[in-house]
């Protein structure tokens, strides 16, 4: 087991942005360790990343958002990391804030997603009046999914503990817009979920990932996950009970 | 049901039994599908040489247009194959996306252990 914490960056074709986030990493949190995932990049992103030093996982082919990131949870559980955050290649994360989520792990959290809602979080961040329309009733959604309020549920600023990593290195969503669907199944099988306040910037270089029209999508493969989750009650009844006879040994 | 017609599903069943078996010899075909086309092929062959069964199975259902019959029961098992290959798409997707993960990560330990270059395939 190590100490160090791992930063997970998820990179398709980010050649433009990679460098000076990797960079900044570097120069400002030393003490963490980092790999890059590149999705089937077809760019110099996983060339570039070698040149950083950093660890790099080149994917054959682009498997998505929650391939890379499941990539990544296996590679963290293989080598004994403890914690680990999902971090942006495209510049809009702040290295300074992931320390913020890294003490809700510390708090005794499975999952701290870092949120521009939350009070205290990014006033810079702007979203467009679809999207933003669009989040709050993914919000209330996940409200009723799992019974708990969060502001910010595609948040891809997350830290992870070591069971949530070993659980998601197994199981996360590996389809389009895995960030919602992560979080209710990570509280559906009664892991601790928690939000904090965090900066976002905006992007460096590179695109947006999602498209409005891609939303609609979205929102019909939720619906088929809340109808799943319902299933998946008794998991999560199983898991608590767990926890707290793990909890009771303790004290 | 005149002669010519009888006749011609009669070949065109005779023709489709054929291809199965040369698909199932030439082994493009896994066994595990081919005792399903078999059956189906074989169906259709006797559906074809005696239209009299389809007639008694629509008067069974109290179905009144016969070819109604065949349709229903074609429907439906293209229906059922259709899922079936559904799920098991997804399966074959599952798995490739765990070779490719387990791909990524391999090549990550050989390269970190021999070098940038090494995982690479080109030296």
């Amino acid at each position: 087991m190590t100490s160090r914490p791992l930063v997970i960056i998820p990179a398709y074709n980010e050649e433009e942005s990679l460098p000076a986030v990797l960079k900044e990493l570097a120069e400002r949190t030393p003490d963490y360790d980092v790999l890059v995932v590149s999705d089937g990049s077809t760019d110099r992103t996983a060339e570039l990343a070698q040149a950083a030093g950093v660890h790099v996982a080149t994917l054959p082919f682009n498997l998505g958002i929650g391939g890379a990131l499941r990539t990544g949870f296996a590679f963290a559980v293989r080598r004994g990391y403890e914690r680990a955050v999902q971090f942006d290649a495209d510049g809009q994360h702040d290295p300074l804030a992931v320390q913020a989520l890294l003490d809700g792990i510390e708090r005794g959290a499975d999952m701290v997603i870092g949120s521009r809602f939350v009070e205290g979080g990014a006033v810079t961040y702007e979203v467009s009046g679809i999207r933003r329309r669009a989040m709050k009733v993914l919000q209330w959604l996940v409200k009723v999914l799992v019974r708990q309020r969060f502001t910010d549920t595609s948040s891809g600023f997350r830290a992870f503990s070591r069971p949530m990593l070993e659980y998601f290195a197994q199981s996360y969503p590996v389809e389009y817009m895995d960030s919602v669907e992560a979080l209710v199944q990570a509280c559906n099988a009664g892991f601790r979920v928690e939000e904090v306040p965090a900066n976002m910037r905006g992007r460096t270089g590179g695109a947006p990932s999602t498209r409005n029209l891609k939303l609609v999508y979205y929102y019909v493969r939720l619906l088929v996950v809340l109808l799943v989750s319902t299933t998946s009650r008794s998991q999560r009844a199983r898991r608590t009970a767990q926890r707290d006879g793990e909890d009771g040994e303790d004290q | 049901m005149s002669t010519e017609a009888h006749l011609l599903i009669i070949v065109l069943a005779a023709a489709v039994i054929a291809f199965i078996i040369h698909l199932v010899r030439s082994r493009r075909l896994r066994a595990k599908y081919s005792v399903l086309w078999f059956s189906i092929g074989l169906g259709l062959a006797v559906l074809a040489v005696f239209p009299g069964l389809l007639e008694w199975l629509s008067d069974l259902f109290g179905i009144a247009y016969p070819p109604a019959t065949f349709m229903l029961l074609a429907l439906s098992f293209l229906l059922v194959l259709v899922l079936h290959f559904s799920w098991e798409l997804s399966r074959l997707e599952d798995r490739t996306r765990a070779l490719a993960e387990e791909y990524a990560l391999l090549r990550e330990e050989v390269e970190e252990r021999l070098g940038p270059r090494a995982g690479d395939g080109s030296g």
